[in-house]
């Protein structure tokens, strides 16, 4: 739960820089939030500072009544790059390592972390190191690597932004899978509306930044697989393509106050 | 069979060296200072021979190889404290940002004067040659971890001890190799420089003593030998490299 955050950096040239002020959101146990905006509007901002990285300047942030001070396994984040992944090694002891962190036994920890590859379709590939496996693979090993720590709530910031868009989909897909069998929550970053829309069971817009907030929220009330050519995916697709329209305009006009309207 | 090509185009690069070699010293030099590879492999046999090539490569190996543990076991941690702690890098930066330009040859004067020409002189030119290189390459890869690699660990549960042992470490491990790679030519450079100022015995005492007598093929023996001795402790190293820390850095 997040209540009047606000997140201010400071610059080198003094200049303060208010990424976000006043968000308010509460994610129930088990949702799956799709957060959409424009590049630069601080979804990330809220991002890290959910996950503890970052503190806020301003506003409280809580998970389950506790205030949240800094990282912690209840919270875990998939980062949109392969960087976070520990390239020295293997599949498998990558996926173990926060189990290995907490002092879980060999076996114990071994047979958790063949489950979650097995579970993210990674089966026969334990032994290999992350530079030998392929962008959407490598996503899935992070998948897995923080479902083994069972973590309260996902974080996933823009994570599949780097796939090609067949990959995206396949991961999409299997992604509503894992969570529909795990019961995590999620909370998903995207600047996709349609990547928002097939994962989604609620998600929020947010105004261009500076200053940003959320700006409306929509409750995805679509049962089963989702189907993109689907007439009500596409009402939702209209409406919340109408949404970030306006902020993409706000945007440019900011960036460039003597453009054309 | 891709082996065999790779060795075989090695043994095509040396033999071209002494063939080129053989080709200017005995039909375009022709001169008694520059003695053709035949003459000087037989000197060498000799020097080989009678014990004293032996000593001398011996005494200058061990001087190496002592000096660059020593730098390297002072150089890691240093490197470690200063790439992990901001203060630390502030407080050692003049240190390290002011020695590294003073070579370990100038320094041969100031060793001579503190410790003689005996063997301490020796070790502290080859643990200054070598430690600086560490401490900035191992710096440098601490600084270089991905930010989301301790990130991610923080996310994990990891306590900043953990990050430091199983994330900050093997990330920089690369780098650490790296810069005792550089280091050894270092200390290389340094143990002949120092031995041919101030010595009894060594490889550089060998090319000081020739070069008094006018031994032209005891100096292109020692020459000959000191690229050999190179060539072959740098692929000792790589291979090294490969096999402990293969896993490590899988682009070697």
């Amino acid at each position: 739960m997040l209540r009047g955050v606000e997140k201010t950096f400071s610059s080198r040239q003094g200049a303060d820089y208010v990424a976000v002020r006043g968000f308010y959101l509460e994610l129930a146990r088990g949702e799956f939030f799709c957060l959409l905006g424009t590049s630069g509007c601080g979804k990330t901002t809220i991002l890290n500072m959910i996950a503890g990285f970052e503190k806020p300047t301003a506003g409280v942030m809580e998970l389950e009544g506790k205030p949240i001070a800094g990282p912690g396994r209840d919270r875990s984040v998939v980062f949109q790059g392969d960087d976070s992944l520990y390239d020295w090694l293997t599949a498998l002891e990558n996926v173990e390592f926060g189990l290995r962190m907490r002092g879980v036994p060999k076996t114990t920890r071994r047979e958790q972390a063949h489950h979650y590859l097995d579970l993210v379709g990674l089966t026969g590939q334990e032994a290999k190191h992350p530079s030998e496996l392929s962008g959407g693979m490598k996503q899935r090993i992070q998948i897995a690597r923080v479902l083994a720590n069972e973590p309260k709530m996902l974080l996933m910031d823009e994570p599949f932004a780097a796939l090609d868009a067949q990959t995206r989909a396949v991961m999409q897909e299997e992604l509503r899978k894992i969570w529909q069998a795990t019961g995590t929550s999620v909370l998903f970053i995207t600047h996709d509306i349609d990547e928002a829309i097939s994962l989604a069971t609620r998600l929020g817009v947010m105004y261009a930044g500076p200053a940003s907030r959320l700006k409306e929220v929509v409750d995805v009330e679509l049962e089963g697989a989702r189907n993109r050519t689907d007439d009500r995916f596409l009402g939702y697709y209209r409406r919340v393509y109408g949404m970030i329209r306006e902020e993409v305009e706000v945007a440019r006009r900011r960036e460039r106050p003597d453009g054309p309207r | 069979m891709r082996r065999l090509r790779e060795y075989g185009s090695y043994a095509i690069g040396f033999a071209s060296l002494f063939l080129l070699w053989h080709v200017a010293a005995v039909y375009l030099v022709q001169s008694a200072l520059f003695p053709p590879p035949g003459s000087v492999i037989a000197r060498a046999v000799a020097l080989f021979r009678d014990g004293t090539l032996v000593a001398n490569v011996a005494i200058s190996l061990q001087r190496i190889l002592t000096g660059f543990v020593c730098g390297s076991l002072l150089g890691i941690p240093i490197g470690l404290a200063m790439g992990s702690f901001a203060p630390i890098r502030r407080i050692l930066d003049p240190y390290t940002e002011f020695l590294r330009f003073i070579p370990a040859v100038a320094m041969i004067t100031v060793a001579v004067i503190w410790f003689g020409i005996g063997e301490t002189s020796k070790l502290f030119l080859i643990i200054y040659a070598t430690v600086f290189v560490v401490v900035l390459n191992t710096a440098a890869g601490v600084a270089s971890i991905a930010r989301n690699k301790i990130r991610a660990a923080q996310a994990l549960g990891a306590t900043r001890f953990q990050i430091f042992c199983h994330v900050a470490l093997p990330a920089t491990v690369p780098y650490i190799l790296t810069g005792m790679r550089l280091a050894m030519t270092n200390s290389f450079v340094t143990i002949v420089a120092a031995e041919l100022v101030a010595a009894n015995n060594g490889l550089g005492k060998m090319l000081w003593d020739a070069r008094l007598y006018m031994l032209v093929d005891d100096i292109f023996v020692a020459l000959l030998v000191l690229g050999l001795l190179g060539f072959v402790i740098d692929r000792i190293f790589r291979w090294c490299i490969f096999l402990f820390a293969g896993r490590y850095s899988p682009v070697v």
